[in-house]
């Protein structure tokens, strides 16, 4: 049986409310959400907060939104409200792709996007996702609201931007352009990625203006590729350049060995699937969704 | 800590602590012994009850945190006039052999069927993707949900056709 040790618990009624018990119970406390992340950490006695502040009944964080040309995501909001929301997917189908194979249906209902981001798991794909479409995290802390491009977000593994007496309070993403898509290889439904990379493009003509590109689990620095984003820029929306993309994605990640697989075929994984996120999401540019949804 | 949870339609007012398990305050405080306790570690899903109105993995969400919500469990499936269809459905197309996985599946099946009242094999797949059964293969599992949707469109003849593909 596993179980916590002790903490104190308290819920907070609003944002505001959140940070002053932050403020009150110090760095040794966390906010929690869904909490299928910090839970079974805490039953594993891998982390042991003195105190949780419950941040799951804040109505105020668990909105989806545009505003200001910016599709704007709550932080309390459920992986089974931005697979559901039609929003999302008409501006960004590369978060759809990613929530398909977000862990489960049922964990889904539960864990949180906000809660995901915080927890900086190299393996997360929204992580990669967010970074590919250039998002930026809205911190909230004693002294207001700052924000902070989610490439510069992910401090490390499980380390964050966020510092002990903030919260992360929303996502927001500029609205550029609708092409993006995420391709992941798992060992079976619901886990974590063996790789993963997403893609999202401008194009004008033929031409590639802007290009990302995220990796998952492939230990690349917040989460993306830089080299292949500038080798892309410029070029030709080629089948050619593409593959190139992605071994140059391939050749600059940093990914380990361990139970999922060898460093040779993470590496592999990388190519491939930068190229195929990259076709995809040239399609998607060009409006021909038949053949890859 | 005092929590006031409504359970199945009923308040139940207990003082817990903080660390207790959702799935743990179901079972040894309120005795509902319904929903099973399993992997411990969200994977396999024999502890699924609705929380509001979703299910999810009470073995990853603390007591706590139902405070003042509501949760639903196997047990309050059936009702006065008798058994839910999810439940008719698995007993006519034999869903369980041991049973354990049975409390989680059928709370996943019935809010699929909320949600989509005419799902396909695929769909049902799916739904059931967190859940694991280490008895039936999950064929007889799809059987009985595919059996409830049809018995509840009023299709009582295509949900006698799947009961005897089981027996087949």
């Amino acid at each position: 049986m596993q179980v916590p040790a002790q903490f104190e618990y308290a819920k907070a009624t609003s944002v505001e409310h959140a940070l002053r018990l932050l403020g009150k119970y110090g760095p040794e406390s966390r906010i929690v959400a869904g909490g299928h992340s910090l839970i079974p950490m805490m039953k594993l006695r891998l982390a042991q907060p003195l105190a949780l502040i419950d941040v799951n009944d804040l109505g105020e964080l668990a909105r989806i939104s545009v505003e200001e040309h910016r599709l704007c995501v709550g932080a309390v909001v459920r992986h089974a409200e931005l697979l559901a929301s039609a929003l999302v997917g008409e501006h960004f189908p590369i978060l759809h792709d990613a929530e398909r194979v977000i862990a489960d249906p049922i964990v889904r209902n539960r864990g949180t996007v906000g809660g995901s981001l915080c927890q900086a798991d190299p393996s997360e794909d929204l992580s990669a996702c967010f970074a590919a479409v250039r998002a930026e995290a809205v911190i909230q802390g004693p002294r207001g609201q700052r924000v902070v491009p989610i490439r510069e977000f992910f401090t490390g593994p499980y380390q964050t931007a966020v510092a002990d007496d903030e919260m992360l309070v929303q996502v927001r993403v500029p609205i550029r352009s609708s092409a993006s898509a995420y391709e992941k290889v798992e060992r079976r439904a619901g886990d974590w990625a063996v790789a993963a990379a997403g893609a999202a493009l401008r194009l004008d003509g033929d031409i590639v203006r802007e290009a990302g590109v995220g990796l998952t689990a492939l230990g690349a620095a917040g989460f993306h590729a830089p080299e292949a984003e500038e080798f892309l820029t410029g070029g030709p929306a080629s089948d050619e350049r593409f593959d190139r993309a992605g071994q140059i994605a391939a050749e600059h990640c940093a990914p380990v060995a361990d139970q999922r697989g060898p460093v040779a075929y993470k590496r592999h994984l990388a190519a491939i699937l930068t190229a195929r996120a990259l076709r995809r999401a040239r399609k998607r540019w060009h409006g021909q969704r038949n053949g890859g949804n | 800590m005092r929590i006031s949870v409504t359970v199945n339609g009923q308040v139940h007012t207990r003082d817990v602590e903080p660390r207790l398990l959702l799935v743990h305050f179901l079972r040894d405080e309120l005795r509902l012994t319904g929903t099973h306790w399993g992997c411990d570690t969200s994977n396999c899903g024999t502890c699924v009850a609705w929380l509001d109105e979703v299910p999810v993995k009470t073995c990853t969400v603390l007591a706590v945190m139902a405070d003042g919500h509501r949760v639903r469990t196997v047990e309050g499936l059936a009702d006065e006039v008798g058994l839910d269809p999810v439940q008719e459905g698995f007993t006519a197309c034999h869903g369980l052999q041991c049973g354990f996985c049975t409390p989680g599946m059928m709370m996943t099946a019935r809010w699929l069927l909320d949600n989509n009242p005419d799902p396909s094999e695929e769909d049902i797949r799916e739904a059931i993707s967190g859940q694991l059964c280490r008895c039936t293969g999950y064929e007889n599992i799809v059987r009985s949900v595919r059996w409830a949707a049809e018995r509840e469109a009023g299709h009582a003849e295509r949900a006698e056709e799947l009961a005897r593909e089981v027996q087949a």
